[in-house]
């Protein structure tokens, strides 16, 4: 009962929801748009069980001790503290405390760890971007010339601007039209497979 | 000055890492990073910057907003979040500019909870001081966040107010002049995403502006626009990529209208140090490479 459920639901709705798709009338939209309203409420639920599970998580870790379970404690009071501020009678999501700390921690130790990559990206071009192949070669070559399209060429500026242009734009876009068919493709199948039951990962091992 | 002192400390010390590399020797990665530091610290420290053109790309989509007449309606969604903002909140920042500034009617909206908190600190910083006169309800307004990814483009695109019955603040969108002959998103004149996840740009074109035959244009985050190239020029009208596209969109302002000379342009500002830093990743690879053959062939001669 447990497997088959979820199993027949599956199929119904994907079905359904196909057939839909090639049905341009008010009564399928207004069907079509009752479903996406049971999708907002299924991710709420699942919001709920997220941070239930958080908690479940960072307060074992905290109780026995286990490795980095100071981190837990900082996740734990950073994650109430939030929820706390965040609520009307303490200012609520405009309140002054919450964008204090949204706009002056929050954003800036994002984009501290976002721009870690230059440095990350700095030690990994002097260290394994060699030409060790014609293939790597090509791709070292174009990485190159389309870095270059950023750095002030002077009278060099316009034809690597051109080249680097039609890079991005005939042999990438190309492949990438190319990968995007070719996933559009494989999200049919493995769909497909998924409404009539043949892949079942998806409900667990249980 | 600045920048000869910083071609002299960097050219220095990529001649160092060349020859210790010819020779055979380690560079240790902090020192690469260390390298990488102190270039980004010049670049930063001299304020150094480099002229920006506009690409056609870039050019097409201020020519759209240029070209619209007063009054048209242009929705600019924030859907990112703060690690990507540096990258691609001066492109929401100038849009606002120009958006504004040809009295264009501008709905925003988020399909990202924290987009919505970034989007507060661009009304805050840039909207209000800059644009006094601007209405709440009539010249602009925030329709907020709302969950359910790309289903709520799927709704928005025939019913925006069973979506969004009511903006931000809680006010019903009947109450606001500016909603009076919206009914979807295809009422719009121009549709704007900003951000480089999912949903994203791709998400936009796929269930707003194709579906919905409404102009699209996009700004990205630089490591997702090779993705996005493939919607331009039919689905997406133009497209900002990274840094540099900011930095071309804000060089193109400034060009047409001079009284944003004096404002902040973060991404003209941010272009040094990323120019400074392309620069030495390009030497790395290159020395990186010279050492490599170099080590390759004395191997093939033992």
């Amino acid at each position: 009962m447990k497997r088959q459920i979820p199993l027949v639901l599956v199929f119904i709705f994907g079905v359904l929801l196909a057939i839909q798709y090639f049905i341009p009338s008010e009564p399928s939209q207004k069907g079509y748009e009752f479903v996406l309203d049971w999708i907002t409420i299924i991710g709420i639920f699942a919001m709920v069980l997220g941070i239930w599970s958080q908690i479940h998580v960072g307060y074992y870790k905290i109780r026995h001790r286990a490795e980095d379970w100071k981190y837990s404690v900082v996740t734990m009071v950073s994650m109430f503290g939030m929820i706390f501020l965040g609520l009307s009678p303490f200012g609520g999501l405009q309140g002054t405390t919450f964008r204090l700390i949204y706009t002056n921690i929050f954003i800036p130790i994002q984009a501290t760890i976002f721009a870690l990559l230059a440095f990350y990206i700095a030690s990994a071009s002097y260290r394994a971007f060699r030409a060790r192949s014609a293939v790597s070669t090509v791709l070292l070559v174009a990485a190159l010339l389309l870095m270059l399209r950023v750095i002030p060429m002077g009278p060099l500026a316009d034809p690597i601007n051109k080249i680097g242009s039609w890079m991005l734009l005939v042999p990438n876009l190309a492949a990438k039209r190319a990968i995007l068919i070719g996933v559009g493709l494989g999200g049919v199948a493995t769909a497909l497979k998924i409404v009539l039951g043949i892949e079942r990962s998806y409900l667990g091992k249980d | 000055m600045g920048l000869i002192i910083s071609i002299i400390v960097i050219g220095g010390g990529l001649l160092w890492i060349l020859y210790l590399s010819i020779k055979g020797r380690d560079v240790d990665r902090r020192i690469v990073y260390l390298f990488v530091g102190t270039t980004v610290a010049l670049a930063i420290i001299f304020r150094l910057e480099f002229g920006e053109v506009a690409t056609p790309i870039v050019k097409s989509v201020f020519d759209k907003i240029e070209n619209l007449p007063a009054g048209s309606k242009i929705v600019l969604s924030y859907d990112f979040d703060p690690a990507m903002a540096p990258e691609v909140n001066p492109m929401a920042n100038a849009f606002i500019r120009h958006i504004l500034e040809k009295k264009h009617r501008l709905y925003f909206m988020s399909l990202w909870a924290t987009g919505q908190s970034l989007l507060s600190v661009s009304l805050d910083s840039v909207l209000k001081p800059e644009f006094p006169d601007a209405k709440y309800g009539v010249d602009y307004c925030n329709l907020g966040f709302k969950a359910g990814n790309e289903g709520v483009l799927n709704v928005v695109i025939t019913n925006l107010r069973k979506m969004f019955p009511s903006d931000a603040n809680g006010n019903s969108l009947d109450s606001l002049p500016m909603f009076k002959d919206v009914e979807s998103l295809k009422d719009m004149d121009l549709l704007i995403s900003i951000g480089g996840g999912k949903p994203g740009v791709k998400e936009w074109v796929l269930f707003a502006g194709d579906p919905g035959k409404v102009a699209m244009a996009g700004g990205s985050a630089a490591v997702s626009t090779p993705l996005l190239y493939p919607y331009w020029p039919k689905q997406l009208i133009g497209l900002l990529g990274g840094t540099k596209g900011a930095a071309e969109y804000e060089a193109e302002l400034i060009k047409r209208y001079p009284r944003f000379k004096d404002k902040s342009m973060p991404a003209l500002r941010m272009m040094g140090p990323q120019t400074m830093a392309h620069v030495v990743i390009i030497a790395f690879i290159v020395i990186g490479n010279i050492a490599y053959f170099r080590s390759r062939k004395k191997g093939e001669q033992s």
